[in-house]
């Protein structure tokens, strides 16, 4: 009984203001309207599914399905999907032509100031796209939305060059960890200053010195993230240390994450290999290495571009909000 | 001690690294793009008062630091050290001038302050939000004028200079903020 007192009496309230909510559907009315013009259907997937995407850093929440309610432990393994990507991927590779859903999305161990395990992801897909027409699209979508104008253009080695004066695909590692020891920046105790973790550099350097330099006066999209992080990206024909991975920083907050899909089933499997054996590295639970995104890829996913959109993060962009919260009716605390 | 686990970490938090005891006065959660989540930590070392940036990945620990907060009654001072009393257990604590910091402006006797212990040791003072002292020196006051926008500093019987309205007198007393280090109002006993 004393924890119920003790959360009474203003818990069961929105974090959000009523102008804030009002705006943020809006924004998605907005949303709705720009994908209708452009002839997009509205689909929706499960948010439980058997499969789930296979990322060394992401974290599904799973759950079980059971047959009988009195013993609910014992059933069906399903995941709560960190994003509809597989589902989607399998409706464009049945012939759906381009499509888009807003969908809840769950990952585990994500909260902080703009992160809520439970967050809005707007995800969309178009058969035909390559990265060009992915990037202008998703400029577009930024330049509706947020009344910012079209977004700057620029690779992932420009940004580290620009903002951290130090070349990502090229530098030595220990001159990423001299990037961060000039500007004051801090890095885990005990990070090993070696290429097998270039990427965990790359992503401090981003973090700190990269990302919140970009987009602050109008929106900007950066392309070509090295291959090591292509998750389901292709990598570039032209060039193998990159991938076609491209995303959207508004106000140094990153927005957006577009990939010119991977087609190769092959490939996706031992990525999906990969990032498994990383898992267990990093201690813990491997996820499903058979989907049913691979019997889809093997039978024939058409060429396309994809893109998920973080909602949340852009109502509070659009808003001038200063944490995730001011745009959640209800974060986790009061869930 | 035990430690705490990244998912353990907030605001408050009193770890150790070191030997030193630390407060964690801010943590950000960040994860850029697909990567490594990190926690973004500032923390002040409650020795030194210096402010430490550091960055954690989950799954890393931190110790807990022994560090307890008592209830103790100011007693008088001896030239650099301050002697205060356990109120509970009637023990006697001696800080130095580093460690009592700003609290000597308000430090009277019997006044009833919060008292930090690092492993069993004395190591800060915090007195009460709002003291009331006695003013010892100042300028007369500038008569008929009863403006706040007038001021003059006066001095107290703990030593310590305040900015105050210019109507002080000397004998009166002042309620002052000991957070801000700012007069709040004339105390009429």
């Amino acid at each position: 009984m004393a924890s119920h007192s003790s959360r009474a009496s203003t818990d069961w309230r929105p974090t959000a203001s009523w102008a804030t909510l009002r705006r943020r559907a809006e924004l998605l009315a907005e949303l709705r309207g720009f994908f209708a013009e452009r002839g997009f259907l509205e689909v929706e997937t499960p948010l439980a599914s058997a499969d789930t995407v296979v990322d060394r850093h992401l974290d599904p929440l799973g759950l079980t399905l059971p047959d009988d309610p009195r013993r609910p432990d014992v059933g069906q393994r399903l995941w709560l999907q960190t994003s509809p990507e597989f589902a989607m991927k399998r409706l464009v590779a049945a012939g759906a032509g381009p499509i888009y859903q807003v969908a809840k999305a769950f990952r585990a161990a994500e909260r902080g100031r703009w992160h809520n395990p439970e967050f809005t992801l707007v995800e969309w897909y178009r058969p035909g796209d390559d990265l060009a027409a992915g990037v202008s699209l998703l400029s577009e979508l930024g330049e509706r939305l947020l009344g910012r104008g079209p977004a700057e253009m620029l690779t992932y080695a420009d940004a580290f060059r620009r903002h951290a004066n130090v070349d990502p695909l090229a530098a030595p590692v220990a001159e990423l960890a001299d990037a961060l020891r000039c500007a004051g920046q801090s890095w885990p105790d005990g990070l090993p200053v070696d290429e097998p973790h270039r990427d965990a550099w790359l992503d401090l350097v981003l973090d700190a010195l990269v990302a919140p330099r970009l987009g602050l006066t109008r929106p900007a999209i950066v392309t070509h993230y090295p291959a090591s992080q292509a998750a389901l990206a292709r990598v570039a024909t032209d060039d193998p240390r990159v991938a076609e991975r491209f995303e959207l920083f508004a106000a140094g907050l990153e927005l957006a994450n577009g990939y010119h899909e991977l087609l190769d089933a092959d490939v996706l499997s031992e990525r999906i290999a990969r990032a498994n054996a990383a898992r267990q590295a990093d201690g813990k639970p491997t996820l499903p290495v058979e989907s049913r995104l691979l019997g889809a890829m093997r039978t024939g996913l058409p060429a396309c571009a994809g893109c998920a959109l973080g909602f949340d993060r852009l109502v509070a962009v659009a808003v001038g909000a200063s944490s995730l919260d001011e745009v959640l009716a209800f974060p986790i605390e009061r869930a | 001690m035990p430690s705490y686990n990244t998912s353990e970490f907030r605001k408050g938090l009193k770890v150790q690294m070191d030997g030193d005891p630390y407060h964690m006065i801010e943590c950000n959660f960040v994860k850029p793009g697909k990567g490594q989540a990190l926690y973004k930590c500032k923390l002040k070392n409650l020795l030194r008062g210096t402010v430490l940036d550091k960055t954690y990945k989950s799954g890393d620990t931190i110790e807990a630091a022994d560090i307890t907060e008592i209830e103790a009654q100011f007693l008088y001072r001896q030239t650099d050290k301050f002697v205060f009393m356990d109120n509970t257990s009637f023990e006697q604590y001696e800080l130095n001038e580093s460690q009592v910091d700003e609290a000597w402006k308000y430090l009277k006797e019997g006044m009833v302050c919060s008292m930090m212990l690092f492993n069993n040791n004395p190591i800060s003072v915090t007195p009460p939000n709002h003291v009331v002292l006695k003013i010892e020196y100042c300028e007369p006051a500038v008569r008929g004028n009863t403006a706040t926008n007038l001021t003059k500093p006066v001095k107290t019987e703990t030593g310590a200079e305040f900015i105050c309205p210019a109507f002080l007198e000397m004998g009166d007393s002042i309620r002052v903020d000991t957070r801000t280090g700012e007069y709040i109002e004339r105390v009429r006993e």
